[in-house]
């Protein structure tokens, strides 16, 4: 541990008292309390699927039984869609660094950013209950008429807290917008923006917009099973398929808050690790934006063999593969901008990598869910399962981590080990990709999602995915264990160790709680990196290193 | 039903090679460009690292051009794979005209299945093979899904409503029947068989199994419910004439016109008030059938059509 002399005043040794965090309105702090519940959440989230990860290395069902199996699989994809995926990348990183990367002293509404995280709390509290006072087995996606007539389990409770929990990111996204309309420096206008702030404020747009739909139908189970008013149940005078609809109409654009934030974070990473200009800035900017735009209108395409029409079905496949255009551009811009860069591979690098190629496997598979005749195999079946971990896990995911190693300097002052910030990102991708490329295959093959047991034929693929789950488990503990040593032990990492562009890095590390001495005047270009400079100072530092060789060989020889 | 590995799913309806070829070009078109991404990013990598020797002179942050081709390349691609795959989504969704009429209910957990010949099974349903098949599907509780993998279909189960699948098998053998929608506790272990006989070995098998077929059994219910009273023949002019049902429009008190289906008539019993037929008063009373006795009824009521209906018997050479 380096001893610094006087300790610069920051945003971290401000004030030590417990209630100096849970009452600050800095949102630095505020994104390391979400940081912290987050890690909670995601490592009891991960706990279900090493459980029922255990139970399917079997064809029969002899670790568990039906039901704790199922709600094993509920709380996992609650737990992880709305307590991490959700809030991952915007709570944390996005509330740490928007202010700090327009100029700005702190979101526009510091309160309600807040509110945002207690009320996330108190929605996670009951989500806790649900899983303690028996668990919930209904799927997160809460199909009804199961969830709202015949599931006996706590449904309500469990759906309080998700709909609690909504008016939290609504209160998030509803901060990021106006603080990016109203709170950028002199200088920064929108096409200097950050790609970052871009991703975020379109993930911001969804989640406006597409919440309280969310909430509106869990509402209607409540009404449906308290009051027993016939909303979704027919044998109530209901329509089961109405509940569907509404729940897609906000899931499948919360699917784009689970990636998009992780795109921002991609272009930040690679380049400053390629040291270029992003290829292509309108397009990433803009892409973002149209994905958000189109993501509310394909909801269908969870339901082409729901019984909705079949015309309705064509129209939905259509406007999905409309997306694969702005992903597609996405993916090609960031490969564009590696070239004639000055790469070096530290481990957010690794992670941004890692990123492009399972994004870019998770964006062709949903391809194929798109494409009607292939759903109808497919749909409900392990392929849905692979396909969207890939584009969670093997991209948010993924970008999540990526993002916390490239500002984890900046957050804490602090460096993580390299070497074993390497050896976790490569054990990860290789776990990730042993645990689900092998659910394609079953996905085809025909074996369901959910299922508690299934056919001996089976055996082996789900073998390969339990096996891989656990080589996955182990790669998410190891950054666990070495951020956390960090915190101590960890080298000082100087305001700017990746002489990254962005204003974030033109102030000390850790940020002072006002982020900005003096109210930074924009002047360049988002990522105005240049490869050519890097190459020369490159060759500089290699020459004086030479020197430095020279003078201690000469040295040593006088002796 | 094999119970060794396998990678990829067998062909047994005349369907499955269909959509492997559509499934298998996306593969390609998949591979293709996973390799071309990681091959790009590998090559950068190591071409660009820093210290290489490699030219960094003059470099482009954007292309008007490449921004271009990159969007059009994959938007062309999509389209062929929304052209193809409608095309073979139309194709399910249009059973033939000759297809045989097979009856499922789903309930947790189990599937309750009838064919045309009133022979019914639980987790089984035996076919004839190289015969199209519609199955009508409806379910007592909760969502369900009819998932035939070999046959590469799959359809929703709603309660309430008739959704319906067709399939034209070709290999005899047995196959696996999912339930495919999370339908709560036991949903994995709501698995069945389908089994594909050869025309002669299944025509064999009715006989040995013989039931009253499920006209029979709804001509009963007819009686027992004593339906006749009212919509009896031409005399009666308290409800609507029940022969030839199922090839007229009808014209409801609303004014809504429609033709009377398996939907129509499952309704007009369960709940009669809803849909009346215009000149007749809403007096009918609601009677509980069970969703097999709806079938069975149906049934019957096909046999009062004044013209055989659009074939929903078995042929000849099955029904003997
Ligand atoms: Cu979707
Ligand atoms: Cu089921």
């Amino acid at each position: 541990m380096i001893t610094l002399g006087r300790k610069p005043h920051n945003y971290l040794n401000a004030n030590y008292s417990p209630w100096s965090w849970l009452f600050s309105t800095d949102h630095k702090r505020v994104a390391i309390l979400y940081l912290i519940s987050i890690t909670l959440f995601f490592f009891v989230g991960g706990a279900t699927a090493v459980l029922f990860r255990l139970e399917l290395m079997t064809p029969r069902g002899d670790l568990v039984i039906s039901e704790t199996y199922n709600k094993l699989f509920t709380m996992h994809g609650i737990i992880m869609v709305f307590f991490f995926l959700i809030p991952s990348i915007p709570a944390v990183l996005g509330n740490f660094l928007i202010p700090m990367m327009i100029g700005a002293r702190d979101l526009a509404f510091p309160k309600l950013n807040l509110l945002s995280w207690y009320i996330y709390s108190i929605g996670g509290v009951f989500t806790i209950a649900a899983l303690v006072s028996g668990g919930v087995d209904t799927g997160w996606t809460f199909y009804t008429p199961y969830s709202s007539t015949y599931s006996n389990t706590a449904v309500m409770t469990a759906a309080l807290g998700i709909f609690i929990t909504g008016f939290s990111s609504i209160l998030t996204g509803l901060n990021f917008m106006v603080t990016t309309h109203t709170m950028r420096a002199p200088g920064m206008h929108w096409f200097r923006l950050p790609l970052f702030v871009w991703s975020n404020y379109a993930t911001s747009l969804i989640m406006i917009l597409g919440t309280p739909v969310l909430a509106i139908s869990l509402l209607l189970v409540a009404v449906e099973r308290f009051f027993r008013m016939g909303i979704f149940d027919p044998k109530l005078g209901g329509d089961p398929l109405l509940f569907q609809h509404l729940f897609w109409f906000y899931s499948h654009p919360a699917v784009y808050i689970m990636i998009l934030p992780g795109m921002g974070v991609i272009s930040e990473v690679i380049t400053c690790f390629a040291r270029k200009r992003v290829f292509g800035y309108e397009f990433i900017a803009f892409s973002s934006l149209a994905i958000a735009v189109l993501g509310f209108l394909v909801w269908g395409h969870h339901m082409f063999v729901s019984g909705q029409s079949m015309y309705a079905g064509m129209v939905f496949s259509f406007i999905s593969m409309l997306v694969a255009v702005p992903s597609a551009i996405k993916v090609f811009n960031w490969t564009a901008t590696l070239y004639k860069g000055s790469i070096t591979l530290q481990t957010p690098m690794l992670y941004a990598l890692g990123f492009i190629g399972l994004f870019t496997m998770g964006g062709l598979t949903g391809v194929f869910l798109a494409t009607l005749a292939v759903d109808v195999q497919v749909h409900d079946t392990y392929f849905v399962v692979a396909h969207f971990h890939y584009i969670m896990v093997g991209g948010m995911v993924m970008a999540y981590l990526g993002g916390i190693h490239f500002w984890w300097p900046k957050m804490t002052g602090r460096l993580y080990p390299e070497w074993w910030g390497r050896v976790s990102a490569a054990m990860i991708f290789f776990g990730f990709n042993l645990t689900f490329y092998p659910q394609f295959i079953l996905g085809y093959l025909g074996m369901p999602r959910r299922y508690h047991t299934y056919p001996e034929e089976f055996q082996v693929l789900n073998v390969m995915s339990s096996a891989g789950a656990s080589l996955l488990g182990v790669g998410y503990l190891i950054p666990l264990g070495y951020l956390l040593w960090s915190l101590r032990y960890g080298r000082a990492a100087g305001d700017n160790p990746w002489r990254a562009k962005g204003l974030e890095w033109t102030t000390t590390s850790p940020p002072p709680t006002e982020n900005f001495q003096v109210t930074p005047v924009v002047t360049e270009e988002a990522y105005a990196y240049s490869a050519e400079e890097s190459e020369a100072e490159y060759q500089r530092q290699v020459e004086e290193f030479a020197r430095g060789e020279e003078t201690l060989e000469e040295s040593r020889r006088e002796l | 039903m094999e119970h060794e590995f396998q990678l990829f799913p067998e062909q047994a309806s005349s369907y499955a090679a269909k959509l492997d070829w559509l499934y298998y070009s996306l593969v390609g078109v998949a591979v293709f460009f996973t390799f071309l991404i990681c091959v790009l990013i590998l090559t950068f990598a190591i071409k660009y690292r820093r210290g290489s020797r490699a030219s960094r002179g003059n470099p482009s942050n954007g292309n008007l051009k490449l921004e271009f081709t990159w969007a059009l390349i994959p938007f062309v691609i999509m389209m062929i794979s929304f052209g193809w795959g409608t095309r073979l989504f139309m194709e399910i969704n249009r059973p033939p005209a000759d297809a045989i009429d097979m009856y499922v209910v789903a309930k947790q957990w189990m599937w309750k299945c009838q064919n045309q010949n009133g022979k019914g099974e639980i987790n089984e349903l035996h076919v004839p093979v190289e015969t199209p098949i519609r199955v009508t599907l409806i379910s007592e509780d909760v969502i369900h899904s009819f998932f035939v993998p070999a046959f590469r279909v799959k359809q929703d189960v709603l309660p309430g409503r008739y959704t319906s699948i067709w399939f034209r098998p070709t290999k005899p053998g047995t196959y696996h029947l999912f339930c495919a929608e999370y339908c709560g506790t036991s949903h994995a272990a709501m698995r069945g068989k389908i089994v594909v006989m050869e025309r002669h070995e299944y025509a064999a098998w009715l006989e040995r199994e013989g039931t009253t077929p499920a006209s029979v059994q709804g001509r009963l219910l007819f009686e027992r419910f004593k339906c006749g009273d009212c919509h009896g023949g031409d005399t009666s002019d308290d409800g609507p004439m029940l022969s030839g049902l199922f090839h007229r429009t009808e014209t409801m008190r609303d004014g809504e016109r429609l033709e009377p289906d398996l939907g129509y008539v499952r309704q007009s019993i369960l709940e009669p008030q809803a849909r009346v037929v215009a000149g007749y008063q809403p007096v009918m009373p609601a009677f509980q059938l069970s969703e097999e006795q709806i079938f069975q009824l149906v049934a019957y009521l096909e046999t009062l059509s004044a013209q055989p209906l659009k074939s929903n018997t078995l042929p000849e050479e099955l029904s003997r």
